[in-house]
């Protein structure tokens, strides 16, 4: 069949007719008359729209107004209007907002709600990680907090796992099919090979975290588009002789989860990458194959020193991460090429990812810098350095002995001074930075160069 | 009783359900229209040809409107008649409407709207502060300038001096919903929707530009997604534009604009630089002092001077100047047109004369908060404490202004927030702490609010309502405010409920509507409660005065001892519910509506000669911030605040907390992360989310404590209140100086931070360097 089903509220949808490129937000406001859910920015960056979604994989909050249609299809969406239960019953969370004096003008709050919902149902306390991709002008911020702590301990509603019930119980993979015209959702690599090998002019789409940008900001005409949220093997996350292996698929937040045990300092870059709404959607792979030079995870990658896994066709190849990136926004990948995965060592005891931004979360490096350090005996014998939001692309910058300096430099100067971003650079080596969210700031200097 | 309750927002189950109406919720009726600007691809220039086939034939498109199509350009500017709906032969911002597409939908609408191919002879543009004075672009004719005493020779002849150039960054309203308007035909009128914080002169404007008398244009305003001034004139451009289309088209117009395009084409704070020499002697209290305040003011006058002025009003602060001379520039650019922003200038002349008391502190090596104490006002005996009236006295100090501050309570409130804080053992905390820390530093600041309410225009500070009890008891009520989140309704509510005797949710509030309560003022100048609240209890007060009056005839008792407590009415012993007694009022043909007006007394003030009494009282307040900066990367948090502030009798403390958290989140976000980059030809860098850095979840201050004065309003206000809205705004400038506070234990004591404001990472490792001779 022809469509794209999935679950809306509980009641199932199948949705027909659509431009791939359709935003969920648009059609929940302009064709549902579900208007809960806000526009506040149309990029991702506000969290107004925020719905939770749910597959066999978990529920997790996501940003409406970049989730283009074809991407929910066999998963479950639940909305603010869906958060309530029947009869109008509120959600704890609702309840907490209420009472903890949450909302002022109120426009925010759908979108806190789902996230507050989405977190709680997770049982997730980490609320000012799980709440950064929500803005609020009006509150401060406190009362949502409150409001949060007070509902942690409150019972999940039955509604709430309602969708992932409905996933255990009736999805079937026959829901897929042609979502809509001049679409193509690939079930395997093999078959998005195939496909991109003749479609090399088409678009790829993963989680829409960009590409969502040249839709509703770019209002480009994208098709033929592939959504690649369906291709299980390009998901995988595998470790083999020391190396992590990664599909291009896997989403910053499921490689977060990964990488925490072995590579903290990754862990923890990772955590500040985006948003929670933008980590639950976004990919390496298109982190990668985007190529922007302010993108927070090529610079740590190329610290690790890991290895880019293209295919086309049935071709393979595999080259260092570092050079892919060929010109600002512009790689080495041929017509019909995409990013299929990459691997990297999965255990880096030394490794130091650093960030700099104008906003401690939710905002893009004005500088990345990532040391990756050997160290025997008290002496640095190896040393990879990679800098992110420095250049176009990745640029060798001599070497200290045997380290190698790689620089990426921002684009433009909206994010820091114009043409300053390298004051912050010669610091970077020094000292520990990004320690200051504990709350009593007793943070050690480490120095790598002493 | 409901006044002084905590009560959620009336909206609050509404907004957590999302069943909260916004103007883009309201179904529009078939065939409704969606509107999208053409916007100048330069920051000045002649426009030497246009050629719009390209739009006309995008699909969607119903009709496109330039300056060639009308015989009239109608205007949007709140004051001046300058701000032409659409260019007309000359751009004078990059962002600027030159050009409105009317599509069958927003989406078809903004695709088309980039498809305009516009040349233009570019002209020099003036982008920066430096451009306009040396070109001598400038608003007004020259400076305005207010003073007292003979700065000059005070200063001249003071023991010490300090005196500096200090940049202050201006700010980016982000209310969560943009500006959004529709216009729906009428028989023989319009109805227009608008979210907007001055319905009044949307109706105006809308008139004027359709030719019709005000009689004939409706505007209503449910609520907006946030507003904080950014809705006070960047609206009308939205609803004249649907206006026009809707008359144009015989349909139902919409108008939103995408973030980017909002951030772009609207006005912002005003940034400025404040130039300062100030005198004193060896405690530090001023002699004399003299600002100059260079303000950025964009293209056009829209409100510039009452920000001006304000700006002006507030370089005192909480403190005595004995000789005093402001000067102040309102200088033309070619960059979108600054407006209101919560404090409307009050932030950014309050911010000087912090800077004055820091730097003071800081060339004497002197404790901060002594020198401010040293210099501020003289305590009034029982001011604040009770409601008496303290008529003049010979030894009452004045403002700059010449306005006798009679209700100074600096002094006991600054001594309460100094004990609970327990800012000095902080403070020497923090000294032991730096010295053992030689990248990190931590600082700490107490900073003090005073601001004036009332609207400088005078006649600005009136208000009506309307209120009807209908015959089954239940209340419904309109006044002249729009609800933004601040509460406002809620505030009326309980006002209007505590008459009745009744609870507060008997009381409905319904959308704002110039067809029911006419000639409003915005909802500005924190002014909402204090003249709608007055207004509403005046209405209330004459039906409730019409029922005692029934019911005591009824009773052959005293109109005076009818009471009206706990949703009954009692009365020669007797006790009726309040729904039966407006039923048997209805019965007996009592009028159960009323009008209710307002205005405020006391004012009075002469802008020229910059003296008078421009506000009924002040709010107080103040706020110590602590933050730690690594001084390699610039990087900072705040680590604590603790803020006290005087609400007087609060109407509802829950709605004041809130906003006093809320504006201090906002006011610490102006003064570090929300930063505005214009680049060298005059676009705005920052115009998303993903560039301009409002202050995020984490942003907050881990440790918040927030306390309320909670003394009566010395004043004759409703229920004895205080306005809130944008006085705790300014209790984020401790955040500021909490960090220049940290960058001054880099040094040895010998070079000032002079700290550039917004304090961004990068502004700090300047101070840094700067301190440390680097």
């Amino acid at each position: 069949m022809s469509g794209i089903a999935f679950l809306l509220n509980g009641t199932p949808v199948c949705v027909t007719g659509q431009s791939p490129t359709r935003t969920l937000l648009d059609w929940l406001r302009e064709d549902r008359g579900l208007c809960g859910t806000k526009e506040g920015c149309n990029e991702g960056d506000c969290g107004a729209c925020t719905v939770m979604v749910t597959d066999a994989a978990g529920s997790r909050a996501l940003n409406a107004c970049i989730l283009l249609l074809p991407q929910l299809q066999g998963k479950a969406v639940r909305t603010v209007e869906g958060i309530s239960g029947p009869g109008g019953a509120l959600h704890p969370a609702q309840e907490a907002m209420v009472s903890h004096h949450g909302s002022q003008c109120g426009f925010c709050t759908p979108g806190f709600v789902v996230s507050m919902a989405a977190a709680h149902l997770n049982g997730r306390t980490d609320h000012d990680d799980s709440l950064a991709g929500n803005l609020c002008r009006c509150t401060g911020y406190a009362p949502i907090v409150r409001a949060a702590r007070a509902s942690e301990d409150a019972p999940v509603p039955d509604w709430m796992r309602e969708d992932a019930a409905f996933f255990s119980a009736q999805v079937s993979p026959e829901v897929r099919g042609q979502a809509a015209p001049g679409t193509f959702c690939p079930a395997s690599s093999d078959e998005l090979a195939d496909w991109y090998l003749a479609n090399p002019e088409a678009t790829l789409i993963a989680g829409a975290t960009d590409v969502g940008l040249w839709v509703t900001k770019q209002l480009r005409d994208l098709a033929p588009v592939a959504f690649l949220n369906g291709i299980a093997d390009l998901s995988q996350i595998e470790r083999r002789g020391g190396q992590m292996h990664v599909g291009a698929c896997v989403t910053i937040a499921e490689l977060r989860r990964a990488v925490a045990p072995h590579l903290p300092s990754l862990a923890e870059l990772f955590r500040r990458y985006a948003s929670e709404q933008v980590r639950n959607a976004a990919t390496i792979g298109g982190n990668i194959a985007n190529g922007s030079p302010i993108g927070d995870g090529p610079p740590a990658l190329i610290a690790l020193g890991a290895t880019l896994h293209l295919r086309r066709g049935d071709e393979m190849r595999s080259l260092p991460l570092e050079s892919f990136f060929l010109d600002y926004r512009k790689q080495g990948r041929r017509p019909g090429e995409f990013v299929a995965g990459v691997s990297f060592a999965h255990h880096a005891p030394d490794l130091r990812c650093y960030k700099l931004s104008k906003r401690f979360d939710q905002d893009i490096s004005a500088v990345c810098g990532c040391f990756n350090l050997t160290i025997e005996g008290g002496t640095v014998t190896a040393a990879r350095i990679a800098f992110g939001g420095m250049a176009g692309i990745p640029e060798r910058r001599g070497s200290r002995s045997s380290a190698a300096g790689l620089c990426m430099e921002r684009s433009d100067g909206a994010r820091g001074d114009a043409g300053d971003g390298r004051r912050f650079q010669p610091d970077v080596g020094h000292a520990r930075l990004g320690g200051l969210s504990d709350e009593d700031g007793a943070e050690h200097d480490v120095a790598l160069f002493p | 009783m409901s006044l002084g309750k905590p009560l959620p927002h009336d909206s609050a189950p509404l907004h957590v359900t999302g069943q909260a109406r916004y103007l883009d919720d309201i179904p529009l009726p078939a065939g409704a229209l969606h509107l999208a600007f053409g916007l100048s691809s330069v920051a000045h220039g002649e426009i030497t040809g246009m050629d719009l086939s390209a739009v006309r034939a995008a699909p969607g498109v119903v009709t496109v409107l330039s300056a060639d199509d009308l015989p009239e350009m109608p205007d949007c500017s709140p004051s001046a008649n300058d701000e032409p709906l659409l260019a007309v032969g000359r751009v004078h911002y990059h962002g600027q409407p030159v050009f409105l597409v009317v599509a069958d939908s927003h989406l078809a609408a903004r695709r088309a709207a980039r498809l305009g191919k516009v040349s233009y002879r570019e002209l020099p543009a003036l982008l920066t502060v430096e451009d306009a004075l040396a070109a001598d672009s400038r608003f007004e004719g020259g400076p305005v300038v207010w003073s007292r005493g003979d700065a000059g020779a005070a200063i001249a002849g003071a023991a010490h001096v300090v005196e500096g150039d200090f940049p202050v960054g201006g700010q980016e309203h982000f209310y969560l919903e943009g500006q959004i308007a529709a216009c729906i035909p009428q028989e023989d009128g319009v109805h227009v929707h608008s979210s907007t914080q001055h319905p009044t002169e949307v109706q105006h404007k809308v008139a004027h530009a359709l030719h019709l008398p005000m009689s004939a244009v409706r505007v209503e305003t449910r609520r907006m997604g946030g507003g904080f001034g950014g809705k006070e004139s960047q609206g009308n451009a939205l609803a004249i534009a649907c206006a026009l289309a809707a008359r144009a088209t015989g349909r139902p117009c919409k108008m939103r604009y995408d973030r980017d395009d909002d951030m772009v084409i609207t006005g912002k704070r005003h940034d400025l630089t404040i130039r300062y020499r100030a005198g004193f002697d060896d405690r530090g209290v001023v002699q004399g002092v003299e600002f100059t305040h260079l303000f950025r003011c964009g293209w056009s006058l829209d409100l510039t001077p009452p920000v001006a002025d304000r700006a002006m009003l507030h370089a005192d602060n909480c403190y005595w100047l004995p000789a005093v001379r402001i000067e102040s520039h309102r200088l033309r650019t070619n960059t979108a047109s600054a407006t209101a922003y919560r404090g409307f200038g009050g932030p950014q002349g309050m911010i000087g004369a912090e800077r004055v008391m820091d730097h003071i502190a800081f060339a004497l090596g002197v404790e901060p908060l002594a020198v401010r104490r040293a210099n501020f006002y003289r305590a009034m005996v029982g001011a604040g404490a009770s409601g008496g009236s303290i008529s003049k006295r010979a030894d009452t100090q004045t403002t700059p202004y010449l306005m006798p501050v009679e209700d100074f309570i600096g002094h006991e409130l600054v001594a309460e927030l100094e004990r609970t804080s327990g800012y000095a053992a902080r403070k020497a905390g923090i000294a032991a702490w730096n010295a053992a820390s030689p990248v990190l530093k931590r600082g700490i600041a107490l900073t003090p609010v005073k601001f004036g309410i009332s609207f400088t225009l005078t006649w600005l500070n009136q208000a009506g309502a309307l209120v009807h009890v209908y015959q089954d008891g239940s209340i419904h009520l309109n006044h002249g405010g729009t609800e933004m989140g601040q509460g406002l309704n809620q505030k009326v509510a309980q006002v209007a409920a505590a008459v009745f005797g009744v609870e507060a949710g008997a009381v409905k509030i319904t959308a704002t509507d110039t067809g029911k309560v006419p000639n409003t003022s915005a909802t500005a100048a924190s002014s909402g409660s204090d003249l709608n609240g007055m207004a509403a209890q005046a209405a209330c007060v004459t039906i409730r005065d019409r029922l005692a009056a029934f019911m005591a005839d009824k009773h052959q008792a005293k109109p005076e001892a009818v009471r009206f407590a706990d949703g009954m009415v009692q009365v020669a012993g007797e006790a009726y519910p309040f729904e039966r007694v407006a039923a048997w009022a209805y019965q007996a043909r009592i009028s159960l509506s009323s009008t209710g007006f307002y205005s405020t007394p006391k004012i009075t003030w002469d802008r020229v000669k910059g003296q008078g009494r421009p506000f009924l009282y002040f709010a107080y307040g103040a706020a110590v911030t602590e933050v730690v900066i690594d001084t390699l990367t610039g990087e900072n948090r705040i680590l604590r605040a603790d803020l006290l502030h005087d609400t007087g009798n609060p109407l509802n403390p829950a709605i004041d907390i809130g906003q006093i958290e809320g504006a201090y989140v906002q006011g610490a976000g102006w003064l570090t992360t929300e930063e505005l980059v214009w680049d060298g030809k005059g676009r705005l860098a920052t115009h998303a989310p993903s560039t301009y850095k409002i202050p995020a979840c984490s942003d907050r201050p881990p440790v918040f404590n927030v306390a309320l004065w909670g003394r009566e309003n010395r004043e004759e206000t409703v229920g004895k209140s205080k306005a809130v809205g944008e006085p705790p705004f300014m209790l984020g400038i401790s955040a500021f100086y909490a960090l220049s506070d940290a960058v001054a234990a880099c040094g040895d004591g010998s070079v000032y931070p002079a700290l550039r404001a917004p304090a961004t990472a990068e502004a700090l490792l300047e101070a840094v360097e700067r301190v440390r001779g680097e």
